[in-house]
């Protein structure tokens, strides 16, 4: 503190002095940066609540064989143009080889919040006159349950499945006119079966509960002639952000095709994408008109402090000196202003939260002022502050004390 | 202690120019030359008045002297110090260690009080006032008859009071040499006498060796030695008529 002890010492001073201009800085910093911490905890709340919506019924990472490819007998290269063309084969359901050992490796890679190996394949629901195409899955319900976080969306019922059990979605069940303990059958080709329904649950997107139907794995390995079999591998992770970058190094180890949710919901990472462009436009736009602001109201005290810096000069004070003197102003108008901003912000996310609500009532969503992110604003913007002080400060300090004194 | 004694004295005088030039927009059409080759020495513990009509080139010169302009030639040694040779912080810590000021619009920091004026140098120079140098600048500011304004923002003071201010702030670090650029020019002659009256005490008190810009012929009268400057030459240098 001593080495700045005249700078300090001169800048509060400075400051203290001009104190409607200091004033006037001090709040435009704090709306820059409360406008920038506040439009950063709606978008980060915003994509966290779309990718919550998207990803609640799905899988981060999903595995299944490869598809099945008829080999050509002779190697075509590129500019060869075909004699004949291949048919491309159907794709049957297929086991995953070795899927036991697949999953209890996958277990234990961390990073990894659940893995289940599922069966899964369509099939047709019928009650009575009522038909429904559906989407079977073959589960073990506890790890399919940590995979989709099902216990938060059971609507009815149980989320227990004993052979002969199903679960539905709950747009399917209104369709076939059932509720829980009554009976439908599903058919998959050859194969039916009579199943009870022991649950509903709503997946939050309406074509998923319009068509799902869990059953118990070994139900599906005998629907789908499958025994002892599994067609796919659910994984959810930790870090959402984490699959694409899993499901590379997976497909590069194991003999299957992954994919990421990433792979499977590009409009929705490029619509994230494009907010987070828009995001960070924003924040540099109202940081560049923070600086701006700093820095005119500098430039301007700077003139009209010619006669003092030529005082202070004339009493021994450094070029440096008058130049940190400066520095350290627009500092502190970034410091205190983005300290003020963030107080600011974190009253604009209570309002939002308050006042903002669904026709239940409830909030829309969630948005926090995460405070990683409001002490990165703030920084940010004192870091501004002194940028901004540069040009102002070093033109005080070069200026001649004898011509500032004149003047 | 006597200053025609000390400036006849022998030692390295405390000041001394030589063929000094000063040439204001150079390589300009408006080029224009306002010290046409000062040569001139100062003792230690002289007491000097520098007169000469206005435009004559004075407070260029006190500018030069107090190293807030640099000549365009000529050499000048401060102190011992051969000032050309200096880069700007240089002069900064040559200016701080051997000079005082005393302007004529005293040129206090309104944002601070009387005694954080007076003690502005010293915080400048350390970082920080110490116990010794906020004692001292109390007792300049008591020696200044000012022991009950001490906490007083400059606005609050007349203009002999702030005058008096900025003599107790050119002291605090006791420099080798004041300089004062027409301390009492923006005074009515009472407030001017008790100005004038202050710094020769000051100077006997002290030690310290005064330039003092006047172009008040009485005032310069009363001083020890009287320089004149007349076109930016040095026209008449000798011991004041009223000495005895």
């Amino acid at each position: 503190m001593r080495r700045i002890g005249f700078e300090l010492t001169v800048a509060v001073r400075f400051l203290r002095e001009g104190r409607f201009q200091s004033l006037l800085i001090i709040f435009g910093v704090a709306a820059g940066v409360a406008v920038v911490a506040y439009i950063s905890a709606l978008v980060t709340g915003l994509q966290q609540n779309t990718l919550n919506k998207t990803l609640g019924a799905q899988a981060h990472v999903v595995i299944t064989p490869l598809d099945e490819r008829v080999t050509p007998v002779l190697p075509r290269a590129a500019d060869e143009r075909p004699f004949s063309d291949l048919q491309p084969r159907a794709q049957r359901l297929r086991n995953l080889s070795n899927w036991p050992l697949v999953v209890a490796r996958l277990e234990r890679q961390p990073g990894v919040a659940a893995v289940s190996p599922l069966v899964a394949g369509s099939g047709l629901a019928q009650r009575g006159e009522a038909t429904r195409a559906v989407t079977v899955a073959g589960v073990e319900i506890e790890r399919y349950a940590r995979v989709v976080g099902l216990a938060s969306k059971r609507v009815a019922g149980s989320l227990q499945l004993a052979p002969g059990d199903t679960i539905a979605g709950i747009t399917l069940a209104s369709d076939l006119g059932v509720r829980v303990g009554d009976r439908i059958t599903l058919s998959t080709g050859p194969r039916s079966e009579v199943l009870r329904i022991t649950g509903l649950v709503d997946l939050g997107v309406r074509e998923l509960n319009r068509r799902t139907l869990l059953v118990p794995l070994r139900t599906g390995q005998t629907l789908f002639d499958l025994p002892g079999g599994a067609t796919q591998i659910d994984i959810t992770l930790d870090d959402v952000w984490a699959a694409q970058d899993l499901a590379r190094s997976l497909a590069q180890q194991l003999p299957y095709k992954v994919e990421s949710w990433q792979d499977t919901n590009s409009q929705l990472v490029s619509a994230l994408n494009a907010q987070s462009v828009s995001t960070t436009i924003i924040r540099g736009v109202v940081m560049m008109v923070v600086v701006l602001g700093i820095a005119s109201v500098l430039v301007v005290s700077v003139v009209q402090k010619q006669r003092e810096i030529g005082i202070l000069r004339a009493m021994g004070a450094t070029r440096g000196q008058v130049l940190r003197v400066f520095l350290l102003q627009g500092a502190l108008v970034g410091a205190i202003g983005s300290a003020l901003g963030v107080v600011l912000a974190m009253a604009l996310v209570f309002l939002f939260t308050r006042v903002v609500r669904g026709p239940d009532g409830a909030p829309l969503f969630d948005i926090t002022l995460p405070p990683a992110l409001a002490a990165q604003v703030a920084l940010v913007a004192a870091v501004a502050g002194v940028l901004a002080a540069v040009a102002p400060a070093r033109r005080a300090s070069r200026m001649d004390p004898a011509q500032a004194m004149r003047s | 202690m006597s200053a025609a004694g000390a400036a006849s004295g022998a030692g390295a005088p405390l000041v001394a120019l030589h063929d000094i030039h000063k040439r204001y927009n150079v390589g300009l059409p408006t080029e224009t030359e306002v010290l046409h080759g000062i040569s001139l020495s100062l003792a230690h513990g002289e007491f000097v008045a520098l007169i000469g009509p206005s435009g004559s080139g004075k407070s260029t010169l006190l500018n030069v002297l107090g190293l807030l302009e640099r000549p365009s030639s000529g050499t000048y040694t401060l102190a011992g110090t051969p000032v050309q040779g200096l880069d700007d912080d240089g002069l900064t810590r040559l200016r701080r260690e051997t000079l005082g000021f005393v302007f004529q619009f005293h040129h206090l920091l309104p944002a601070f009080t009387a005694l954080e004026n007076v003690t502005l140098p010293a915080l400048a120079r350390d970082g920080q006032v110490s116990a010794a140098l906020r004692e001292r600048g109390r007792a300049l500011l008591a020696g200044v008859g000012l022991a009950a304004a001490m906490d007083r923002k400059p606005q609050a003071l007349s203009g002999g009071m702030q005058q008096r201010v900025a003599i107790a702030r050119a002291l605090v670090l006791q420099p080798a040499l004041v300089l004062a650029d027409e301390p009492t020019g923006n005074l009515d002659t009472a407030s001017a006498d008790e100005v004038f009256v202050m710094l020769r005490r000051m100077h006997a008190e002290v030690g310290t060796s005064f330039l003092i810009v006047t172009h008040d012929p009485r005032l310069a009268a009363r001083c020890d030695r009287v320089i004149e400057i007349v076109d930016g030459r040095v026209a008449r240098d000798a011991p004041s008529a009223l000495q005895p």
